[in-house]
């Protein structure tokens, strides 16, 4: 099992989660999240007052797939978020030992 | 005045067309004692005519009054908090929401009678502590179709308002205790003997009750605006800046409470100045329209300003703009012409975004949500504009002993008129300066008047009131 981590640009959600669930991931967790990468950030003006925001606003997406899965997966996220510039995003992937379903304690990939 | 006299005789023509029949009537029965009747008629009928027209100004003052009270509350409570910081939110709302309570009371036991009992030149008697003889009748020096206490609720408003604008210069790092302290004192120190000299009988400023430098100011230019924000520079200057200020970004959390607050703000000022008219005829369609004519010049100025400037006009700008152009037209709503009253606001919007964007930045000072920039420096903008427009085609104020109307402005000649609107600037400067300054170091000395710095950094919300704005778990 592998957890996907993926952050994302928030306007790209819609069709990332479409993408997820044709490739067949069903579970998923959005977080609304703040940060940057290698795309600096944007001015904003209060009365004058310039304010660099270097956070901006993404979504950060969260869901653990089976070993064969995780391929289409990635790609489904990718080419639905690419918007071919700076600041679309980055996938991250982490090896998961266990997944428990708390409702009736089953493990493994058929918790998730 | 003459709006009023102008209806009461359309009123009455009617009624004395209905008089001539049972009069012709009696005098075909009895040629005896029919004067006395029609006397009896006639004085009848005036007086059901005057009950009449002070129906109608009370109903069109009640409901100012009312939509004064919506100017702090929730007016400036939402348009000030947007421009804070989260943390904060609570706190600043409860800086205008606690003047609704404290003034109130304090009005009504001792500051209404500072401001409006005939006194001195400078302030009021105590003959009206408690609202001793302030009833239901009028007092025709103030407003002759209104119950007294109309008036006095009315002016209470304007009590209510004035200092939770001056909590604007010192938001995000005033203990609150020291700030109910503080604005009692100021209430009394500083604006009862304004709304004296400008207002009150035998008043210092009093243009129509005959004071030694009449100064136009028709719906307190001077008395709140200037008062207000020169007290709040005051404020800025003595408390120092925020903590981490200009360094840290303190971005407005919320703009968009603070265009429902300024939304708000606009609508309750036609209660405020078309209701200074303390009565429902002309003179308060003019000042409603020339409020609404001097917001939106001064909004679309300060946008445009900033459209150049930065390349997009922002919502804040606009509707700081708005703010702006409201308070210059305040002293001169009731004596300008309209097209006045746009070249009023445009110079209004213009001149208040350099205040706040370059003045305040030159001199580095932390009028956090611009209380000076916006009504010290468009009230006496205002104030000095209206002596400039003002027109006695639409408020003959001035009088020579004949009754024949002098010019009011400058633009009709009276230059002299300038130079009544700068005393009456010049005073309102220099009682709020020394007041607010001594106050503030009795105060200071007393309570201390800010919080500590691990308070200033939790937040007022936390550290001053025990709860939070925005609670995101439940």
């Amino acid at each position: 099992m592998y957890k996907i981590e993926a952050i994302l640009q928030p306007s790209r959600l819609d069709a990332v989660k479409d993408a997820l669930l044709e490739a067949g991931i069903e579970g998923m967790t959005i977080l609304e999240a703040r940060g940057h990468g290698r795309q600096k950030g944007h001015t904003e003006f209060y009365r004058g007052r310039e304010y660099t925001v270097d956070l901006l606003p993404k979504i950060k997406l969260e869901t653990v797939v089976q070993d064969e899965l995780v391929e289409k997966a990635v790609s489904a996220i990718s080419n639905a978020a690419r918007t071919g510039k700076i600041g679309d995003g980055k996938i991250f992937l982490t090896k998961v030992d266990e997944a428990i379903r708390i409702r009736n304690d089953e493990r493994g990939p058929t918790a998730l | 005045m003459s709006a009023s006299s102008l209806s009461r005789r359309l009123l009455l023509l009617p009624c004395a067309a209905l008089c001539c029949l049972p009069f012709a009537h009696a005098l075909a029965q009895t040629t005896a004692a029919p004067a006395a009747i029609t006397e009896a008629r006639i004085a009848k009928l005036e007086a059901a005519a005057a009950a009449a027209q002070s129906g109608a100004d009370n109903t069109w003052m009640l409901v100012s009054a009312a939509l004064v009270l919506m100017m702090t509350g929730p007016g400036l409570a939402l348009f000030y908090s947007g421009l804070v910081r989260r943390k904060n939110v609570l706190a600043t709302m409860m800086q205008s929401f606690s003047m609704m309570a404290i003034i109130t009371v304090l009005w009504a036991l001792v500051s209404y009678s500072l401001a409006f009992d005939s006194g001195s030149a400078f302030i009021g008697g105590l003959h009206h502590v408690f609202l001793r003889g302030v009833g239901l009748s009028p007092d025709p020096d103030y407003a002759a179709t209104l119950p007294l206490q109309t008036y006095m609720i009315y002016q209470l408003m304007f009590a209510i308002i004035t200092p939770a604008l001056i909590t604007g210069a010192f938001a995000e790092r005033m203990k609150f205790s020291a700030m109910c302290v503080f604005m009692v004192l100021w209430s009394l120190v500083v604006y009862s003997p304004m709304a004296h000299m400008v207002w009150g009988k035998g008043g210092l400023l009093n243009a129509s009750l005959g004071g030694r430098f009449p100064t136009l100011d028709f719906a307190g230019g001077t008395v709140v605006h200037v008062t207000s924000g020169v007290s709040a520079l005051v404020c800025a200057l003595y408390l120092g800046k925020r903590v981490g200020y200009p360094r840290e970004p303190m971005m407005p959390h919320s703009v968009v409470l603070s265009l429902v607050g300024a939304c708000m703000l606009w609508v309750g000022w036609f209660g405020f100045n078309a209701g200074s008219a303390l009565s429902s005829g002309p003179l308060a369609t003019s000042a409603f329209v020339n409020t609404h004519f001097g917001a939106a010049a001064a909004a679309i100025a300060w946008g445009a300003a900033e459209w150049i400037r930065n390349g997009k006009p922002s919502a804040l700008g606009a509707i700081s703009g708005a703010v702006a152009g409201l308070v210059a037209i305040t002293p001169a709503a009731g004596y300008v012409q309209p097209m006045g009253a746009l070249a009023i606001g445009l110079i209004a919007g213009f001149f208040c975004y350099a205040m706040v964007v370059f003045v305040k930045n030159l001199f580095g000072y932390d009028d956090s949500l611009d209380a000076f920039g916006v009504h010290g420096a468009g009230g006496t903008l205002g104030a000095i504009l209206t002596g400039i427009f003002a027109s006695s085609a639409i408020n003959p104020i001035f009088k020579d002993a004949k009754g024949a109307v002098l010019p009011s402005g400058a633009i009709e000649g009276n230059w002299h008129q300038v130079g009544n609107q700068a005393v009456g600037v010049a005073i309102a400067w220099a009682l709020s300066i020394v007041g607010t300054l001594v106050l503030l170091k009795l105060v200071d000395l007393v309570i201390g008047l800010r919080v500590s710095a691990d308070d200033e950094a939790e937040g007022l919300d936390i550290s001053q009131h025990g709860e939070e704005g925005y609670d995101f778990a439940s």
